[in-house]
């Protein structure tokens, strides 16, 4: 009788033990925390545990000296955030905030925080680079080589 | 209460890096000549950059007819992109309108491309940075056309009535919108006797890297400020020259030696509505 009690504790703990390591193996998986996308370089602009808890406070100091004093340095850009950050969609193409893989939602999501950068600022690099006046900045298109052949006349007409 | 923000020290490898970007920006304003184009699409970019930084020297040392067709932008000495814009300049526009073709409206069109601007859905109220005004003699029919856009003006009363401090203007003369600030209030667009500024209705995709633009914000025409902090001219100037009218110039009013304060020392200029004080940056001719 006693005998047959333990037998029945000891099928119960064997029972719970192996509900467990089954839940453990098949049972939904907890995320762990996220890992956003490595940059190109070598290393961040700042170091790594710095850039977790101040970028914010970058890309707000950053942005006040580029609006207000024309100061664009890269370090702290947003654009040059995504310029190393970037993770290619299925067509190849730097994805947008708009994919859950984008750099800044992988943790934003994670945090459920909610940025609205993106309502104005593009979340992905450009096609093209800067132009800066130069004709020559033009991609090299068919299109491209009439307006050059314009801009020579004019240039030919200046000189007369 | 406010949190000391202190920035980590920036390593070599990274100055290095910014460094070579924001070189590559200052020998983009040299302006290579014209056989740089040719390049293949492929690693455009870089092969350009080789190029570009190859002919560097001839370009500076003859900057002559090809700098003047774009406003005397001497990249030589184009401010350090980690300095502040200063007064000692006040960048500006010459406008002659016997230059500018009537029916053509490539600014316009260069503005929309280089800004992000869709062409518009409801011509009464989307976007505008620049538009081609015509103007008629009552009296005898005789027209002509003129482009017009923000007049960057010293006195601008868009900034006068903004009550967050959004409408600001910048120490080298031109007038922006921080999108950060403002609210939307449209008291702005009131203000402005140019009719310059615009207010963006609906929300926007896919908007330029370096112009960001959004829903619920007023904008205007920033005279293409990513262009100018990278020595550059505006998308308008140079897509008129490129017609071949050449009708727009750009450059420093305050520099001397600049074509556009000489063409202001010389021509008889007229601004849009100068009796209302407002001291306009842009110029124009045969108005």
């Amino acid at each position: 009788m006693r005998m047959k009690r333990h037998w029945t504790k000891l099928a119960i703990v064997v029972a719970c033990l192996a509900a467990i390591v089954a839940g453990a193996v098949t049972g939904p998986v907890l995320a762990g925390p996220p890992q956003p996308a490595r940059g190109k370089g070598e290393k961040c602009v700042a170091p790594t545990d710095w850039m977790r808890r101040y970028h914010m406070q970058a890309l707000k100091h950053q942005r006040d000296e580029t609006v207000h004093e024309g100061i664009r340095t890269p370090r702290f850009s947003l654009k040059h955030c995504f310029e190393c950050h970037q993770v290619a969609g299925a067509d190849g193409r730097p994805v947008s905030v708009a994919d859950p893989k984008h750099f800044c939602r992988t943790c934003h999501d994670y945090a459920a925080v909610r940025v609205d950068c993106f309502e104005c600022h593009a979340s992905r690099p450009g096609e093209e680079p800067i132009r800066t006046g130069s004709t020559t900045d033009n991609p090299p298109a068919a299109a491209a080589s009439g307006d050059v052949a314009a801009l020579n006349r004019y240039l030919g007409d200046a000189k007369r | 209460m406010s949190m000391k923000f202190v920035f980590p020290e920036e390593d070599d490898g990274v100055a290095a890096r910014g460094g070579g970007t924001q070189g590559a920006i200052a020998v983009a304003a040299a302006m290579p000549p014209a056989d740089v184009v040719a390049v293949d699409p492929v690693d455009a970019g870089r092969r350009w950059f080789l190029k570009a930084a190859a002919v560097f020297t001839t370009t500076v040392l003859a900057p002559g007819v090809t700098l003047m067709a774009f406003g005397d932008i001497d990249a030589a000495n184009a401010r350090p992109a980690d300095q502040p814009v200063s007064s000692a300049q006040r960048w500006g526009l010459l406008i002659d309108a016997a230059k500018c073709q009537e029916g053509c409206s490539a600014c316009v069109t260069a503005c929309g491309v280089e800004n992000g601007i869709a062409a518009p859905k409801h011509a009464a109220t989307d976007s505008q940075w620049i538009r081609t005004l015509k103007v008629t003699d009552p009296r005898n029919g005789a027209t002509f056309q003129m482009p017009i856009m923000c007049q960057h003006c010293t006195e601008p009363p868009c900034v006068d009535v903004c009550p967050t401090g959004a409408s600001f203007r910048r120490a080298d003369g031109i007038v922006l919108v921080d999108r950060h600030i403002c609210i939307g209030c449209r008291y702005c667009m009131m203000a402005c006797p140019y009719k310059a500024r615009s207010f963006v209705h609906e929300p926007l995709h896919d908007q330029k890297p370096y112009a960001p633009r959004g829903k619920g914000c007023v904008e205007g025409c920033s005279m293409c400020v990513h262009r100018v902090d990278a020595g550059g001219t505006p998308a308008c100037v140079e897509a008129c020259a490129k017609t071949g009218h050449a009708a727009m110039i750009f450059g420093d009013l305050y520099d001397k030696n600049s074509e556009i304060a000489r063409r202001v020392a010389t021509y008889r200029t007229t601004r849009v509505r100068a009796d209302l004080g407002t001291d306009p940056g842009v110029y124009y001719q045969n108005i």
